[in-house]
């Protein structure tokens, strides 16, 4: 990955949601705080999601996410902070325009599919007749046309689920929220909810969801918020957060030694290719690269290339969240994984 | 998302939330094998009831329907006989029935006692003698309940009975001026004992109501849809309906027996008058039904498995089985302090104040008690949903307690 070759300046660790001044937002929420039984679940969690948005929250497990998306959707109150959901502060006021698939899934197993959609989207306001005229047609389009009239407990798994996943969308919500959508899905099936939730955002539809998966997140989120022991350390776009960690700098050169070796930074590393050839690694100075540059094209280094490379989301979350929390994202990861 | 409808449908109300749930709940209840056996179920001890008390009826008719053996002359005997079926359409019950023993040569006395003792107990008492000098034999209770009607079947038979009746207009009322507090009190009691079962038999459902959806995973479905107060609404509200459905098909059933002559329902009439009695008894039904329906699915939500279920079962069972008792025995006391507190406690409150509706006729104090009674309905649903939503809808991982991360501290410091 590339950026603009300029000075480069960390983002703040302290910076709330960095919210669009055009899209109005979706969601806004300004220190949350859950407690239960003494234990606090999230401590001042404040998220800014915009409209039509493709929006992660990204941690491990028992960081808190399910319950920050359950406070957003009114399923619990916080003990203390607001949020706003596309303009209402009681969300059940917007339940109509909000879809939600929790991470621990289910409908009644004696009901018929379209009819399990067609629930679903009348406990949203969709008239019940409208709602099974949806549903067969969805089914239809998802080739499950033929899974309609069985009841749910006759589907597999796989099946089951995405029954749920098109009876969140049914009413066509403006807002979309999904808890661990990706978990229990197979490779195939992730690809497929990438897609539909890209398009769900491409139509205009915010989509936020909860992953401990940072590949998830990487490749769908336009902004994330990094939650970690209930606490919210990052909240804003993708690139703000691989900002965290300084660009790293890739140079190669057809000389190994020369006069320009002093422009190089003091951590910087010689590291060697398979092929033999070698080159520096070292981070972007604060100066940026024009006196680097500068300094080797005086000193006739022999450019071979020199790019710039900004930090994966990864390498960002170990550096907002801390090791731990890095770990347990591995741990967690892993427990899904078997 | 492929459809392209328009957009149809907008924001429910808490009651539209509420009726979404009740109708899945209803239609599923409904629709299920266990609805049949649910219905069958009650059936069969009224069934055994009824069958009992119609063969025990029946025995007991033919135990003691007195006969007086008539042992005249044949003359006599014949006009005697006669005489019995000419009165049987006015005084029917109250005349004893007639067995011609054998025919005797007039003026021939008879051995009554000889006859009686030969009968083994088929009649009461001989009748011998003639019409004009009837003679009783029989033990001193049967000589004494059948002297008189013996003595008007003899002057029937002789031609000097009563050559005409006047024509008797009659006036039913629904409620008898006269002071039938017994009656009452008994109507009282039996509507008391009804309601009881009936609530007993059907708020005990609501405590396994919200496993399904725990089991199932949908909770969260439903929570983040409509506000949990809607949710227990709908399930009170759908266990409502199959309640009346229930108390249609057993009600119903009761009647055809009542008709069929199968059962002998016959209550006096309550002070408020049938109909209001039966709607009144119809809304503390539903009071009843709700006030400990809300209370029961709050404490079932609480349980995580039918076992759990069945164990808070017996408690509630038990709280209902006090609150009966307490509500039975105030009533007992109409106008008392104790009764009054009885149809004050909102859940003791349906059953007494269908016992008031027994024995006083106002009826504005039932619109009071049934606003009442509503009021503690919204109050515990409100109180049952918010522990709900604290007590269930948490995530992540378990809370140690302060007092024992206090008591672990000290112990890692030692």
């Amino acid at each position: 990955m590339k950026m603009e070759l300029g000075q480069w300046q960390p983002a703040g660790n302290a910076e709330p949601a960095v919210a669009d001044p055009v899209r109005p937002l979706a969601i806004e929420a300004r220190g949350l705080v859950k407690r239960f039984d003494g234990f606090t679940a999230v401590d001042g969690v404040d998220l800014s999601v915009p409209e039509g948005a493709i929006y992660g929250v990204l941690g491990p497990n028992g960081a808190g996410k399910t319950t920050t998306l359950r406070m957003l959707l009114g399923i619990i109150e916080p003990d203390a902070g607001y949020r706003r959901i596309l303009g209402a502060e009681r969300p059940h006021d917007v339940a109509h325009a909000i879809g939600y698939l929790p991470e621990e899934r289910g409908l009644y197993p004696a009901m018929k599919a379209y009819e399990a959609i067609a629930f679903v989207g009348a406990l949203r306001g969709l008239p019940l007749a409208e709602g099974r005229r949806r549903g067969r047609e969805l089914l239809e389009n998802h080739g499950l046309g033929y899974a309609a009239e069985r009841q749910i407990r006759q589907l597999s798994k796989g099946m089951a689920q995405q029954v749920q996943l098109l009876a969140t969308l049914v009413h066509e919500p403006r807002l979309v929220i999904f808890d661990e959508p990706f978990s229990g899905l197979d490779a195939l099936n992730q690809g497929k909810l990438e897609r539909m939730m890209r398009a769900l955002a491409e139509k205009g539809t915010t989509v936020i969801f909860s992953t401990h998966v940072i590949a998830h997140a990487e490749r769908l989120c336009d902004s994330v918020a990094i939650i970690a022991e209930g606490k919210v350390p990052f909240a804003g776009p993708v690139d703000v957060a691989r900002d965290h960690i300084r660009p790293q700098v890739r140079l190669e050169t057809r000389k190994d030694e020369g006069a320009w070796r002093a422009a190089l930074p003091n951590d910087a590393r010689r590291e060697r290719k398979a092929d033999g050839s070698a080159f520096w690694y070292f981070p972007l100075p604060d100066t940026g690269v024009e006196p680097l540059l500068r300094a080797l094209i005086e000193g006739e280094a022999g450019i071979l290339s020199l790019s710039i490379e900004r930090a994966g989301l990864h390498d960002a979350f170990v550096a907002i969240a801390g090791e731990a929390a890095a770990r347990a994202l591995e741990l967690t990861a892993e427990e899904q994984a078997r | 998302m492929s459809t392209s409808s328009p957009i149809i449908g907008g924001r429910l109300s808490g009651l539209q939330a509420a009726m979404v749930i009740a109708r899945r709940d209803f239609t599923a209840i409904l629709f299920s094998r266990s609805f049949f056996f649910f219905l069958l179920g009650p059936l069969f001890p009224v069934i055994v009831v009824i069958a009992a008390s119609s063969v025990g009826q029946k025995t007991k008719d033919a135990a003691y329907r007195p006969v007086l053996g008539v042992a005249m002359s044949a003359a006599d005997n014949d006009a005697l006989l006669k005489a019995r079926g000419a009165l049987d359409t006015r005084l029917g019950k109250a005349l004893p029935e007639l067995s011609v023993i054998r025919k005797v040569p007039d003026g021939t006395a008879a051995g009554g006692p000889v006859e009686l003792t030969s009968s083994q107990g088929k009649y009461v008492a001989v009748v011998t003698g003639s019409l004009s000098q009837p003679v009783l034999t029989g033990p001193q209770v049967q000589v004494e309940a059948w002297t008189g009607p013996l003595s008007v079947l003899a002057a029937q038979a002789q031609g000097r009975g009563p050559k005409a009746y006047p024509q008797v207009t009659t006036r039913a009322i629904a409620t008898p001026a006269v002071n039938d507090r017994a009656g009452r009190m008994r109507t009282a009691q039996n509507s008391q004992t009804l309601l009881f079962l009936l609530t007993m038999l059907l708020a005990g459902m609501v405590l396994s109501n919200l496993v399904e959806e725990k089991a199932n995973k949908i909770i969260e479905v439903l929570a983040a849809a409509v506000p949990m107060d809607a949710v227990f609404y709908g399930k009170l509200f759908a266990m409502l309906g199959v309640s009346f459905v229930g108390i249609t098909v057993w009600g119903t059933t009761a009647g055809l027996a009542t008709i069929g002559g199968w059962s002998d329902l016959n209550f006096t009439a309550p002070a408020v008058g049938w109909p209001a009695f039966i709607a009144l008894g119809i809304a503390y039904f539903a009071m009843a039904y709700l006030v400990l329906g809300a209370v029961f699915l709050t404490i079932g939500s609480m349980a995580a498995t039918v076992r759990e279920v069945q164990t808070l079962s017996m408690p509630a069972s038990m709280s209902q089985l006090v609150t009966f008792f307490f509500a039975s025995y105030a009533s007992a006391r109409p106008g008392s302090t104790l009764a009054f507190v009885a149809e004050a406690i909102p859940f003791s409150s349906p059953f007494a104040m269908i016992a008031r509706g027994a024995n006083q006729p106002e009826l504005w104090p039932h619109l009071v008690a049934l606003a009442w009674q509503a009021l503690w309905v919204a109050v515990f649903v409100r109180f049952g949903a918010e522990l709900f939503r604290r007590r269930v809808m948490k995530s992540g991982p378990v809370a140690v307690k302060p007092k024992r991360r206090k008591l672990f501290a000290r112990a890692a410091r030692a």
